[in-house]
């Protein structure tokens, strides 16, 4: 089990500008970092390039006590603003879909559709669903296999208020099996075990 | 291994359920090959001698039409940003998705070849090689095509950007693939040895098509 992951001097630019410059973190196992600040400030920057899709212009990443054989975004689970929901097929068959693709088992399916209340819309093409439905179909993929990093981006978007505490829930279950979550939101999440990362200001350093 | 199946399965049955794009190409060539008696006449001579180079390259267009839905539904979702973190290298991955891409749309393209090739008057013994230089060359068209798919994600109006980038990667397949058939019509000429460069084409396509495409599509994702 990894115990953290841990960002030192990074600095990323997007289109030669650095967005973030020389930041340091560091979330531990069993803690969700909540990055926060205002639009522009490097949040989903920071997230993608933890993911690795952005290249870090200068700094080092590492998870500790990782699995050395795999890349750091191998080891994450990414949720972005798009919720890599396929529209023509069901909501079971996505989420069957992405346990077979990321190594797991189909049995974990049905305990990921709990989670997120889905069970009900099991068998409903993903194209029926509302932008909320669709996004807990996106966020319920982060249980279909075990990762130990969560990043997430904007997670609470077009959710209701039951739903982002099935989120929350499912965050704090994630973090106390050891687990570490980063996530960037304007609006609280309502964990008990969070961590708040300010970006855009260049005085905040979480160490 | 099991995620490369589970992708073809997944990318299979996302085809069948959107049939139109198959719809699509089968109905372009269709259409592209009507047309070509029509424009140049009831000469049953000229369209005979004409007709592998024209089922040819309307096969090359009707593939084209298909190449963007390789990567564009998976990109536009946030699918693609998912699969990059999967345990399956992305070239891997790619591969799965044009391998899915000839099974469902290459394949179809060159069995509907042959009946095509009765609107051109085609001589009877070129059915056979015409088909087998379409199943060989589709395998081209679908992998380079990959590439091309791959390059335009973020392009606006990429379907014509592709056709651009793809074709005249197509060109060496092209010219085997016809060298093939006029060798069997028009002897003498050596079959064998222009079959087995298409195939050589074929196969290095198959080769090294993903792994282009899934450096595109890494660029592409940053």
């Amino acid at each position: 089990m990894p115990s953290a992951l841990v960002g030192s001097q990074l600095t990323i630019e997007r289109g030669h500008r650095a967005v973030i410059r020389s930041l340091s973190f560091r979330a531990v196992a069993g803690e969700a970092l909540v990055l926060t600040g205002p639009n522009g400030a490097g949040k989903t920057t920071l997230i993608r390039a933890i993911a690795g899709f952005l290249p870090l212009a200068a700094g080092v990443l590492k998870l500790e006590g990782g699995d050395d054989d795999r890349d750091l975004g191998e080891q994450c689970h990414y949720v972005g603003h798009a919720n890599a929901v396929k529209a023509n097929l069901t909501v079971h068959e996505n989420l069957a879909f992405w346990a077979g693709y990321l190594g797991s088992d189909a049995a974990s399916v049905p305990g990921a559709l709990e989670a997120f209340s889905l069970t009900d819309l099991a068998r409903a093409p993903a194209a029926m669903l509302s932008a909320g439905q669709r996004r807990r179909v996106g966020l319920a993929r982060l249980l279909v296999a075990r990762r130990s990093v969560w990043l997430l981006d904007e997670p609470t978007v077009s959710l209701d208020a039951t739903s982002v505490r099935l989120l929350a829930e499912a965050v704090t279950r994630h973090c106390a099996s050891g687990g570490i979550a980063v996530a960037a939101t304007h609006l609280p999440l309502g964990l008990d075990n969070a961590r708040e990362l300010r970006l855009g200001d260049p005085s905040a350093e979480a160490a | 291994m099991a995620a490369f199946l589970v992708l073809i399965r997944r990318d299979l049955s996302l085809a069948l359920r959107e049939g139109s794009a198959l719809g699509t190409a089968l109905g372009f060539y269709l259409v592209v090959v009507a047309l070509m008696p029509l424009g140049l006449g009831p000469d049953l001579k000229l369209l005979s001698r004409i007709a592998p180079g024209i089922l040819w390259i309307a096969l090359l267009l009707a593939a084209l039409l298909s190449l963007p839905r390789i990567f564009e539904g998976d990109f536009e979702d946030g699918t693609l940003e998912a699969m990059a973190l999967g345990p399956l290298p992305l070239e891997l991955a790619t591969a799965a998705k044009c391998l899915a891409h000839w099974i469902s749309t290459g394949l179809p393209l060159a069995l509907m070849a042959p009946a095509l090739g009765l609107l051109l008057n085609l001589e009877l013994v070129a059915y056979p090689v015409l088909l087998a230089t379409l199943f060989s060359g589709t395998l081209a068209i679908s992998f380079l095509g990959g590439i091309g798919a791959a390059l335009t994600l973020k392009a606006r109006r990429g379907g014509l950007l592709i056709a651009l980038l793809v074709l005249p990667l197509y060109i060496p397949t092209l010219i085997y693939g016809i060298a093939t058939i006029a060798a069997v019509v028009t002897p003498p000429g050596d079959p064998v040895a222009s079959f087995m460069i298409l195939t050589a084409i074929s196969l290095a396509s198959v080769a090294l098509g993903p792994i282009a495409a899934a450096a595109a599509v890494r660029a592409q994702l940053g």
